[in-house]
């Protein structure tokens, strides 16, 4: 179970998160909607250990994240596999490489066992044959299973998603969104995705959350959502210019 | 009355305008103090991860090939030529002098002492510095060091301190390399120029010790300690897109190439003997 407590993170004196609350059940997929620059991506860093709070904790199993050293993070870490918005692979290291970058650091296994959770992984997000191509050769779909399959390679607990399927076209979003809950559904991990994209957050999530202004506004089901009367999440699902939240590009 | 009120904010306008100047300073010299704490901050993360042998052989050992091997081609010619021209200018006084027997002596010292070490620094900088910067910078604005740190891997230990340990170990040799190039270098032209090849060589012997070279080469240590973690330090603290990037790389070559030329001339003064001990 994943909970952030009066979450505050401010970064030169622009505050980005400012007092949120939130609960993740061990299991669900939870989507954290809104604007971009609403902190969605600050907050995934936050529950992932990787920004440090300004105020407020992360809890992760009983466990407060924000008081532990960088030595002791790396072991929550491992229970976590994160997936990037450009999928953040390692270009100079080959598709298996990658893959097998965490195994190779946190297992001692003999290269067999390596190739075959390789080759596991990668079928498993859809890529076979892949694995002696670099991380340019591929397509921007493709970067992102590989980057999944990195995430998945050491068995986490939890998955973070970052923009998932940012910047895909909508078949190949609606490949990734099915990926995501085939994840959860195979390998019963918590996922947190993080995204603006509705058509993904309402195929992968079992609750939403709203983050507007450093703020969470609403929580609940994606059918609790839709008939929320909170007029910044009517206009951010209706996608009006008119309406609480002001558009300032 | 009604007159001052325009001299007031003349008198207001003038101390900002003066103060201006101090502002900036003052910045500058905080953003250098930031850089310089950060760096040495790195440098002793770095130490830590060496001393607990917390060190990837493999990676290491790609990172010397990078950092040494590939260099070597233009430290040799940087270093030869300034060796020749060096020796062009020497043989031309001190045979006008009539004591042209010292051109090995003079050529050897500065090149064991100064030119050695410190051009072929400034090449690697150059070269293998702003590759450091350029590459961890990349990794910086694309999330890869972030993608590290998830996977529980720690940037410093996974990219630093290769880079780190493969720069300290191959600038000596790469100096040494270049050292004899030179001084061969400066030997053709000194003789080319009417200098008798056995009293160029007879100099060389007589003045120029294995101290010098080796206090030359012992420089070159600190030198490229200080080449892979300015751009080490330059790089994880990209921001900004390829602008950063390319500003961190800039930032890294000119940074480590000032610190590498005042760090000489104190170490230097160090072991060649400056007459008043000011350190």
């Amino acid at each position: 179970m994943i909970s952030a407590v009066d979450l505050s993170y401010s970064v030169g004196g622009k505050t980005i998160l400012n007092g949120v609350n939130l609960t993740v059940e061990r299991g669900e997929s939870l989507a954290i909607m809104g604007m971009s620059g609403a902190g969605k991506s600050t907050l995934l860093k936050c529950i992932a250990g990787l920004l440090r709070p300004t105020s407020g904790t992360v809890i992760i199993d009983g466990v407060d994240l924000t008081l532990m050293s960088e030595a002791d993070l790396n072991a929550v870490r491992i229970r976590i596999g994160m997936v990037f918005q450009n999928a953040a692979l390692f270009d100079s290291l080959t598709v298996y490489e990658n893959v097998a970058f965490g195994l190779r650091r946190h297992r001692r296994l003999p290269e067999q066992e390596i190739a075959r959770i390789v080759g596991e992984r990668l079928a498993m997000v859809g890529l076979p044959r892949v694995e002696n191509l670099m991380p340019s050769e591929l397509s921007g779909g493709m970067q992102k299973r590989v980057g999944l399959a990195r995430a998945l390679a050491l068995d986490p607990e939890i998955v973070l998603y970052d923009e998932p399927t940012a910047g895909l076209d909508p078949i190949t979003s609606s490949a990734i969104a099915e990926l995501i809950v085939k994840t959860r559904d195979q390998l019963g991990v918590t996922s947190v995705i993080v995204s603006h994209d509705l058509s993904t957050i309402r195929r992968v999530a079992n609750r939403i959350a709203m983050l507007y202004e450093g703020k969470i506004v609403a929580l609940g089901t994606v059918e609790e959502i839709n008939s929320c009367p909170e007029p910044i999440v009517q206009q951010f699902l209706t996608g009006s210019t008119v309406g609480p939240i002001q558009i300032t590009a | 009355m009604a007159s001052s009120v325009p001299s007031d904010r003349l008198h207001e306008r003038i101390a900002t305008a003066a103060l201006a100047p101090g502002e900036i300073a003052y910045r500058s010299l905080d953003q250098f103090f930031e850089f310089l704490g950060d760096s040495f901050l790195l440098a002793l993360r770095t130490c830590g991860f060496i001393l607990r042998a917390n060190v990837d052989v493999r990676d290491t050992l790609r990172q010397m090939a990078f950092i040494g091997v590939a260099s070597l081609p233009i430290v040799v010619v940087t270093v030869v030529f300034s060796g020749a021209v060096l020796s062009l200018y020497m043989s031309q006084l001190v045979v006008k002098w009539g004591v042209g027997g010292y051109t090995g002596a003079a050529v050897g010292l500065s090149i064991a002492r100064e030119l050695g070490p410190v051009v072929s620094a400034v090449v690697v900088a150059a070269r293998a510095g702003s590759a450091i910067a350029a590459e961890i910078g990349t990794m910086k604005v694309t999330e890869q060091i972030d993608a590290l740190r998830a996977l529980a891997v720690n940037p410093v230990q996974y990219l630093v301190v290769p880079r780190v340990l493969a720069a300290v170990a191959m600038l000596p040799l790469l100096t040494l390399i270049a050292d004899v190039m030179g001084v061969a270098a400066g030997y053709g032209v000194a003789v080319l120029n009417g200098v008798a090849g056995e009293s160029f060589l007879s100099s060389l012997k007589a003045q120029v010790t294995t101290y010098d070279v080796t206090m030359g080469l012992v420089k070159t240590l600190f030198f490229g300690a200080v080449i892979a973690i300015v751009g080490s330090q330059q790089g994880l603290r990209t921001s900004g897109g390829a602008s950063g990037v390319g500003r961190a790389t800039t930032n890294a070559v000119v940074k480590s190439i000032v610190i590498i030329y005042i760090l000489n001339f104190f170490l230097a003064y160090i072991m060649f003997g400056g007459k008043t001990a000011f350190l």
